[in-house]
């Protein structure tokens, strides 16, 4: 098991070929309050850099970006109810989506923990 | 940008840990670690500070202010008492708003708090319009707004003279030994006031309010979240150049005799809307989901025709959930219509509704 970072501010858990997707902590105070998910459901395919979801903030509106190809198999339906889980535990319990990685190479453009805390600096 | 411009209170949002953001070139708090949200719930429920000192105040002297105003504006400013403070806002020769504005009657001379981002054409217009008036634009005071249930405890306890103001009310008044205006209005929905504070003693006098257990600071997120859910027009947003006060449901604001009499800048254009209705109205805008419909997002009839565009929307924190203003055609905008509202290419069901969207609670 190991952590993949985005430039978008995603981490990826990635287990064989699925992984956890969610925000990072540090997008999450970005954004500020969230009050609004919008998913994709399980089974939608998409490509690295497509739009797979959007978080709206008290804000305003930010696009999540799929940092590999791939596709949806399962959606945490409690941030529909309970979006602001988002801002309480973006690492953890408000993870987004589990998919299902197509193309394995491409988890080397993305950076590693260490990586993405220079990444924020 | 090296010539962003900070308020009097600007050390002080640095200290209270505010996230600063350029505003109308001014650099202003958005939120405190408090939160947009928390922020909005303490004005609604007691009581919060904003600093509104980005705000164009002036000072208008001359003979009969009052009436010269009236052939900028479309309100009664000859027959305002002195104490008191009436909403009005510029109009041009075609009927659309140029900006909105508080004039108050001092006395010996008018005060009027204008928009920040438009201080740069109310000044001239009003130097070039009001003839025999001097017209001073005051740079050396803030203006602190203390918002909420409990503003008059807060505001009360440092100045006892607070107390006996009503809504849209304004009077001289010492704090901590400071000569302040102090005006009971605001922009949340809520009590509050408005406080035109020397510069020097801005931080300090904030800081005596704050000291309050009731009262927090307070960012624009909140200020605009509140005054959104309190159906309240953000110029630039709701109102500008092209919209009519009419259109902008704002007739409230025009007094029957200016209505008959006309005399201001499109007059005309007023008095046929007011005959005959405009071709478009401002109304609230309630989506039935949680998702925010933002300023830009088209409004359809059921039957998929375009009828108009929201002009704000967010999350109103008090409603819980999704808040909205936009315009729609002629024939439409009767509170309980269903409509739906284009959101990232997807119809979402929402419905008008009267404004505003919480009860506002002024003290007449």
């Amino acid at each position: 098991m190991a952590t993949y970072y985005s430039e978008e501010h995603e981490w990826l858990t990635v287990e064989g070929d699925t992984a956890t997707l969610g925000i990072t902590k540090h997008a999450a105070e970005q954004l500020g309050e969230v009050v609004f998910v919008e998913q994709q459901e399980a089974g939608d395919e998409f490509e690295k850099d497509g739009e797979i979801g959007v978080i709206e903030s008290v804000k305003a509106a930010s696009e999540l970006y799929a940092p590999v190809d791939g596709e949806i198999v399962e959606v945490n339906e409690a941030l529909a109810d309970n979006p602001g889980a988002l801002n309480e535990d973006p690492e953890g319990e408000a993870w987004i989506y589990k998919i299902k990685i197509a193309d394995a190479s491409q988890l080397e453009d993305l950076m590693d923990e260490a990586g993405y805390k220079a990444f924020i600096g | 940008m090296s010539d962003i411009k900070r308020t009097p209170l600007y050390s002080l949002h640095v200290e209270l840990g505010g996230k600063l953001v350029d505003f109308a070139g001014w650099e202003m708090p958005v939120q405190y670690p408090l939160g947009i949200m928390g922020e909005h719930k303490q004005c609604r429920e007691k009581a919060a500070l904003f600093d509104v000192s980005h705000m164009g105040q002036v000072i208008l002297r001359g003979e009969n202010v009052g009436e010269k105003l009236e052939a900028l504006c479309p309100q009664a400013y000859a027959t305002l008492k002195e104490g008191k403070a009436r909403y009005g806002f510029f109009t041009n020769a075609d009927g659309g708003i140029m900006d909105d504005l508080i004039v108050s009657n001092a006395g010996d001379h008018f005060f009027v708090v204008v928009n920040a981002a438009l201080r740069h054409q109310d000044i001239p217009h009003m130097r070039a319009h009001l003839e025999g008036v001097e017209v001073t634009e005051i740079f050396e005071r803030a203006l602190v707004a203390v918002q909420g249930p409990k503003a008059e405890d807060v505001v009360g306890e440092l100045c006892p003279a607070a107390r006996d103001l009503k809504f849209m009310e304004t009077t001289v008044a010492d704090i901590n030994g400071v000569e302040c205006r102090i005006s009971r209005l605001g922009y949340t929905g809520e009590d509050g006031y408005e406080i035109s504070i020397p510069e020097d003693k801005a931080i300090e006098i904030s800081k005596a309010f704050l000291a309050h257990e009731d009262c927090e600071p307070a960012g624009l997120g909140a200020r605009d979240s509140l005054r959104l859910e309190a159906g309240l027009c953000l110029y630039g947003n709701d109102i500008d150049q092209s919209t009519s006060p009419i259109e902008a449901s704002l007739g409230w604001a025009i007094q029957k005799r200016r209505k008959e009499e006309g005399g201001f800048p499109g007059a005309d254009r007023v008095q046929k809307e007011l005959a005959e209705g405009a071709a478009r109205k401002l109304v609230g805008i309630k989506p039935d989901g949680r998702a925010p419909a933002r300023q830009g997002v088209e409004v359809q009839c059921l039957e998929g025709n375009t009828i108009g565009q929201i002009t704000s929307g967010s999350f109103g924190p008090t409603v819980g959930g999704p808040v909205a203003m936009g315009y729609v055609s002629k024939g439409h905008g009767e509170p309980g219509e269903k409509v739906n509202l284009i959101i990232r290419g997807k119809a979402q069901p929402a419905q008008i509704v009267a404004l505003p969207f919480v009860t506002q609670n002024y003290k007449r």
